[in-house]
């Protein structure tokens, strides 16, 4: 069995409310941090850990802590990114409806470390009763004197709030949930300036994943060097993969990075291979927005290399035969998937959800949409395949915030690894008006008919 | 002060001016277009994204190139700071492929829409955008609504720039309208079908870059170029009272701010001025309005030359040419 930090005690019962939650070894990280540790020392173990952010972007938390303006007057705040709707991840909502009491020792342990002494939760409107969990966790922090004024006698003081957003998947990026927080539209601001300078009203603000937040408990109990002895190189400690799709045990599983995808895929104590004894066409393997990969790149590099599950493993060979860890939204797809079927429904979502504040995501998500739609239902034709490339490549980069580069990078992708399947539906229009084609007659690649 | 160079030319400006203020002074063809900032309104920019440049070098200290093409209306320049406007390919190419953007909803009614010949996008389309279109779907529809008794909203024609918003917040005390909606779908929209009543909110319209705003005092009643633009003034207690009247004969069409060379008003005017005060006896006449934009509206009537700044505009757009560098991108048919 793997090292697990973080659900290592998912399955004790009463593991939500705060008497077991103790019992088992909580809140050891807030006593150790205030009791004997400085702020800046609880900042040195989290960058000597080498931990990355778990949102999607795998940026060092430890750097972002050292940007925070610590000589501005204004208050610091702490938010954590609980906004988690990237489609295919569901990570973050496993872990606050088991453990509430992990993110919020996350959470006080945090904040001490950045002097903040207002933070915030921010949940999606869609998690209302995650919120409840929260909120009476949270009540029993303050009755245990773990929040509050003088936590555990010292002269810390921290107030913890949990807001609900509307449920707008923009509201995930750190700029539009720190306007929704501040109570306005949640349209994403223009960097700079970036938030560790003027984030939430204007004041010196971190914004980090759940996941991220709870990985600090285990990396100020244990330490950070002996956090970064998991895992491979830059890709230290543990993550949690939410693995749906065709596979025998979809669910949440904690794995030390460094495993190999193939074993993650097959194996019985993770995914437990594909399902109905089908073989994998393709796999997106962190969330709706990085590029998908078919099944021989998943397993093996351009290089013919392993691939592991790391950072940079996943990302090798770029965006040409390369994907990306991202926030770990794990989803397989077997032989009967129809690659355009699953592409028009992550259009639909980049669609649904720009938040219309800058022209080419606002027109550009519109656009493919409706065209990935024509072509899915049979009335595509040639031309709109190259139209669609060029659609996704004026998107990409020039956007303000990622949202245009997250609904670009799945076309772009889709095409450049299936286009033979987009031409399919191109040539045979009356074969794909059935929804199910692919179930009932799998796609065969003309082209591998031809050389055998 | 900072030394920046744009397309080959250096200039030196005080710190804290964005790209795209730069580039403004140094006038020309240099000058990256906007459809969304208006520099007499405060935090404005960033959205449209037809200002993208590319900053090769990002100064003197640290002279690593941006990774991404950057919004020149806010981003500051810096000390050493190399930008490429409309000698770099991959801005023409994104700066045409954000005005397909603006394209694909918009209605493209310009025979009938007011602004038709002084409006900032059929200004933008022509010298950018593709003679046909790519798009194939229909249309986003809106209704036409009125928002306010003296304003049209004609929601179809809007590129979402949030300029009124803007003008809503800063210049106008409770701000009723705003967007609503998001993505495609999202609209200017007044709060539960009330109106827009207040005395600087006919700004909205002289901000508006298209026709999506329009002066019901004045639609349909005269194509612009067909009208002469006046400059006047009178005493107004609200506003500085200095304003363009389009007229036709001895009759008063309309009244709007004065708009400079890049089509922005420096200073905006109440709504008395604007609607209330259609008589030529009302007004101070200056003499003939000078538009310095490349639009119709300046190539139709009368004006008296002014030789010497004739002299100097050709002089320095002589300088231009001599200091631009017509390196090879600008042999392709970009």
């Amino acid at each position: 069995m793997a090292r697990k930090l973080l659900l290592q005690h998912e399955n004790v019962p009463g593991i939500n409310t705060f008497e077991v939650y103790r019992k088992n070894g909580g809140y050891a990280s807030v006593e150790k941090a205030l009791k004997s540790m400085t702020p800046d020392e609880v900042m040195e173990e989290v960058k000597k850990s080498g931990l990355r952010g778990r949102g999607g972007a795998g940026f060092p938390a430890g750097m972002k802590w050292s940007f925070l303006d610590r000589k501005s007057e204004k208050p610091r705040y702490l938010v954590c990114n609980a906004d988690e709707s990237e489609p295919g991840t569901f990570k973050d909502r496993y872990l606050m409806e088991k453990i509430p009491h992990l993110l919020i020792e996350g959470m006080i342990t945090s904040s001490y470390s950045l002097g903040a002494n207002t933070s915030y939760i921010y949940v999606r409107g869609e998690y209302m009763y995650v919120i409840r969990i929260l909120e009476k966790a949270i009540e029993e922090a303050y009755a245990a004197g773990f929040l509050g004024k003088n936590i555990l006698g010292t002269n810390y003081s921290l107030d913890l709030f949990v807001q609900p957003g509307a449920g707008a998947y923009i509201c995930g990026e750190e700029t539009a949930l720190l306007e929704s927080l501040e109570g306005k539209r949640g349209n994403p601001r223009l960097k700079p300036p970036f938030p560790a300078i003027a984030g939430l009203y204007a004041s010196p603000t971190v914004v980090n994943n759940v996941e991220t937040i709870a990985a600090v408990v285990p990396i100020v109990n244990q330490g950070g060097d002996e956090y970064a002895k998991i895992g491979i190189g830059k890709s230290t400690g543990t993550k949690l993969i939410s693995a749906s799709g065709h596979i025998n045990k979809p669910g949440v599983y904690e794995i030390e990075l460094g495993l190999p995808v193939e074993e993650f895929i097959y194996s019985e104590e993770y995914c437990g291979g594909i399902w109905k004894g089908r073989k994998m066409k393709a796999v997106v393997a962190g969330g709706s927005s990085v590029p998908i990969l078919p099944t021989d790149l998943i397993l093996k590099t351009a290089k013919g290399e392993q691939r592991l599950m790391t950072y940079e493993s996943l990302s090798d060979g770029g965006f040409v035969s390369g994907t990306m860890l991202g926030s770990g939204g794990f989803i397989v797809l077997d032989e009967t998937a129809c690659i355009v079927q699953h592409l028009h429904t992550f259009a639909r979502f980049y669609h649904h959800e720009s938040c219309g504040q800058c022209s080419p995501c606002r027109e550009g998500t519109g656009w493919m949409e409706k065209v990935i739609h024509r072509i899915e239902h049979g009335h595509g034709h040639q031309g709109d395949i190259d139209l669609l490339v060029d659609v996704a490549k004026k998107i990409e980069g020039n956007t303000i915030c990622p949202l245009g580069d997250a609904a670009a990078w799945p076309v772009a992708s889709a095409i450049r690894h299936f286009r033979e399947e987009f031409e399919y539906h191109i040539k045979y229009p009356e074969k794909v008006k059935n929804p199910k084609h692919f179930e009932l007659e799998p796609f065969v690649s003309e082209k591998s008919l031809v050389t055998a | 002060m900072a030394k920046v160079t744009i397309d080959g030319i250096e200039i030196e400006v005080p710190d804290g001016t964005s790209i795209l203020n730069a580039a403004r002074m140094i006038g020309g063809d240099v000058v990256p277009p906007a459809m969304c900032y208006y520099s007499s309104l405060k935090e404005t920019g960033g959205k449209c994204r037809v200002c993208l440049v590319k900053v090769t070098q990002g100064s003197a200290k640290d002279p690593r190139p941006m990774p991404k093409l950057v919004a020149s209306c806010r981003t500051n320049v810096m000390d050493g700071m190399v930008v490429q406007n409309i000698t770099s390919p991959e801005v023409l190419e994104a700066r045409k492929g954000v005005v397909e953007f603006l394209l694909i909803n918009h209605p493209l009614d310009c025979p009938i829409c007011d602004q038709a010949g002084e409006c900032d996008l059929q200004n933008l389309a022509y010298e950018h955008g593709a003679a046909k279109t790519r798009y194939e779907e229909d249309r986003r529809t809106f209704e036409k609504i009125d928002i306010g008794d003296k304003i049209k909203l004609h929601m179809n024609r809007c590129i979402l720039c949030y300029r009124c918003t803007f003008v809503a917040d800063q210049l106008t005390n409770n701000r009723v309208h705003g967007v609503l909606n998001r993505g495609d779908h999202s609209e200017i929209s007044t709060y539960i079908e009330k109106a827009v009543d207040n005395d600087f909110s006919g700004n909205m319209i002289d901000v508006c870059p298209v026709g999506a705003l329009t002066d019901k005092t004045f639609r349909f009643k005269q194509r612009v170029w067909f009208t002469n633009p006046m400059d006047a003034h009178r005493d107004c207690p609200k506003c500085s009272g200095k304003v363009v009247l389009w007229m036709k004969g001895e009759e008063v069409l309309r009244v709007t701010a004065r708009k400079d060379q890049y089509a922005e008003v420096k200073e905006f005017i109440c709504n008395e001025c604007r609607y209330d005060h259609k008589d030529i006896t009302h007004w101070t006449v200056e003499g003939p309005r000078h538009i310095d934009r490349g639009s119709v509206i300046s190539q139709n009537h009368y004006e008296r030359i002014d030789l010497q700044k004739l002299k100097k505009e050709v002089e320095r757009q002589l300088e231009f040419q001599k200091g631009k560098p017509l390196p090879e991108p600008n042999s392709l048919n970009a």
